[in-house]
């Protein structure tokens, strides 16, 4: 569906040796069908840039993506105006994505209205409804709020539905909830996974907690140092896991059992 | 008495800091906020308390709250803290600033920011050094600080540097070193990782529990991660709604959790050996402004009884050092309940 061949992102200069290259020559396609691509490393690895790519608010150094066979950077008005209703992004803060003077419920009305999918106000709060409640969300008791009354969590699934109500086809999250407390992780990445099989929305996750990834994802892509080191199923990939940084991943996830010895305790000082 | 496979009383030197019925309220328009609403606990010497919650839950407040870190319109409004039997909320201000970092020391959350960034790191931990007396001359104090970089695991170099020249990781273990100057002898560490990388927490951790057991000191750790907790922690508290709903030994709360809270935490945790199953906590965190009555999990609770709703649950314990908040801590919790006749 989204494919990016190829591409290379360089920041800084050249001619003052200042350039670095966030992504180099990566090639990453999400398949037709309904999925959700897991992409996991730490920070700089260039997971970011590359959901960059994806929306189309960076433009490679080199290389091409492709939206349904077609190059961004050469698309007519009709075919862009289609990505971008049907290629969504849902952020890592749910807190600074809203205008904290408006209720939240012109974050869903404006996309709405802006890509004519309504006629009338009726018509756009009945299809609201409809999206909030995809998201496990009552929407008497989320609209006409500000986003200040709403949790973190609330608001995240908030930011799904408004992708949802758009008729996205594929919803760009990054990091959506290393912000939100843990015990609402869970309901948000059920949301996303229902998304995938109830609503045919594929998914691209972006994350650098390699549980999450594993729960709902159907392929991991790894990525260190602005290239994908690994990539494939995500019992071959966290079990069997063929990069050491692959395996330095896995490895720094705290096992929630006192009895297995995560080698917290050490004997000598980590360098 | 239950006899837990947990490192014993006598594994620690006794109690040091003991926390008694401790209330933060923070004055809003619309009333009391109770943000800690009678916390209590102890902590002996050279353990690793491990305090975890939701945003909200009081968490750090409560341990910010043992510094007189409360700032306006926040302020304690009942409880007592002794550290070796001096009570912190009653310490003067001159008496509090001569405490921290020479007897309770704090490692921010986000201490990221928590560097001045116009001052090298030896300068601030200079600054330190000489705000709590030590007039020795440069030289000394000098290698002083190259003494503490060198035991959070930092080249001498680092002292030198300015806080932009360094990575996360070594800026956290800066702070670890500040924390540890003056061997104090709590240690307070506000969710000291969770702004670094995963591989870069791991090792941070790792440093921060060397470098406490070098200085002997107790430590409590704010945070949110159980799994980092199942690992770190000799004791966890569990906190919810300014309360703590359950504390007991890492062992105990893993193996034998009371609270159906501390049930719902352990089990919403994901691993890598179940995919697509999603336990998360459903509904919200209740308001501190007007809380509801009876226990304040109830609404949330998916083995609440009609009792449940009207009775708050008095700490009690289920085992010598095992405390639950709950009317169902005994009998543990009924998954069935619904009807149960009680009391």
């Amino acid at each position: 569906m989204i494919e990016i061949r190829a591409a290379t992102v360089a920041f800084g200069a050249q001619r003052n040796k200042t350039l670095k290259l966030a992504l180099n020559a990566v090639s990453l396609a999400l398949p037709q069908t309904p999925s959700i691509t897991a992409i996991v490393g730490e920070s700089g690895s260039g997971k970011t840039t590359l959901t960059r790519l994806m929306l189309g608010l960076l433009k490679p150094t080199q290389g091409t993506v492709l939206y349904e066979g077609h190059d961004l950077q050469h698309m007519d008005r009709q075919a862009f105006a289609k990505y971008r209703r049907e290629v969504q992004a849902v952020f890592q803060d749910p807190y600074s994505v809203y205008n904290p003077f408006y209720k939240v419920d012109r974050s869903l009305l404006l996309p709405l209205q802006r890509f004519g999918l309504v006629n009338t106000r009726d018509e756009a709060y009945e299809h609201i409804h409809q999206c909030l409640q995809a998201v496990g969300l009552r929407p008497a008791d989320t609209l006409g709020r500000y986003p200040h009354q709403l949790s973190g969590g609330q608001r995240q699934r908030i930011m799904i539905a408004r992708a949802l109500s758009l008729k996205a086809r594929v919803i760009v999250a990054d990091e959506p909830v290393s912000m939100v407390d843990a015990s609402l992780r869970a309901t948000i990445l059920e949301s996303l996974y229902r998304l995938k099989t109830e609503q045919q929305v594929s998914l691209l996750y972006v994350t650098h907690d390699l549980t999450t990834a594993y729960q709902i994802a159907d392929r991991i892509v790894v990525m260190y140092n602005g290239q994908i080191v690994e990539e494939g199923e995500p019992e071959s990939v966290i079990h069997a896991p063929k990069h050491a940084y692959t395996r330095a991943l896995v490895a720094a996830v705290p096992p929630p059992n006192p009895d297995i010895d995560w080698g917290l305790v050490a004997k000598a000082l980590p360098r | 008495m239950r006899q837990a496979s947990h490192p014993g009383k006598d594994k620690f030197g006794g109690a040091l800091l003991e926390v008694r019925d401790l209330h933060v309220e923070f004055a809003t328009p619309s009333g009391a906020a109770r943000a800690v609403n009678g916390v209590s606990f102890t902590l002996q010497q050279g353990m690793r308390l491990g305090l975890v919650g939701e945003s909200g839950s009081g968490k750090s407040t409560a341990v910010l709250a043992l510094m007189q870190l409360i700032k306006a319109p926040g302020r304690i409004s009942g409880g007592r803290a002794f550290l070796a039997g001096d009570d912190l909320l009653a310490m003067t201000a001159e008496q509090m600033r001569q405490a921290r970092f020479s007897r309770i020391a704090l490692i921010p959350q986000g201490a990221m920011n928590s560097l001045n960034p116009v001052l090298s790191v030896c300068a601030q931990i200079d600054d330190l050094l000489t705000a709590h007396g030590e007039k020795t001359d440069p030289g000394k104090r000098r290698q002083h600080v190259a003494d503490l970089l060198h035991r959070v695991g930092l080249p001498e170099s680092v002292a030198d540097q300015y806080p932009h020249q360094l990575s996360g990781g070594m800026k956290q273990r800066v702070c670890i070193a500040m924390a540890i100057a003056l061997s104090p002898q709590v240690i307070i560490a506000d969710e000291p990782t969770s702004a670094l990388d995963v591989i870069v927490q791991k090792q941070v951790m790792q440093t921060l529990i060397h470098a406490q057991e070098e200085v002997g000191a107790g430590i409590i750790l704010v945070g949110h991660d159980m799994g980092l907790m199942a690992q770190f922690a000799h004791v966890v508290g569990v906190m919810y709604a300014g309360r703590l709903v359950e504390i007991a030994p890492v062992h105990e709360i893993f193996s034998n959790p009371r609270h159906p809270y501390t049930r719902m935490l352990i089990s919403s945790l994901p691993t890598f050996t179940t995919r697509k199953v999603f336990r998360g906590i459903p509904g919200v965190a209740p308001s501190i402004i007007n809380p509801t009555t009876g226990c304040p999990f109830h609404p949330r609770c998916p083995s609440a009884v009609d009792r449940c709703a009207v009775d708050v649950p008095a700490e009690e314990f289920v085992a010598q050092d095992h405390q639950v908040r709950c009317h169902f801590a005994r009998e543990g919790v009924p998954t069935s309940a619904i009807g149960a006749a009680v009391d």
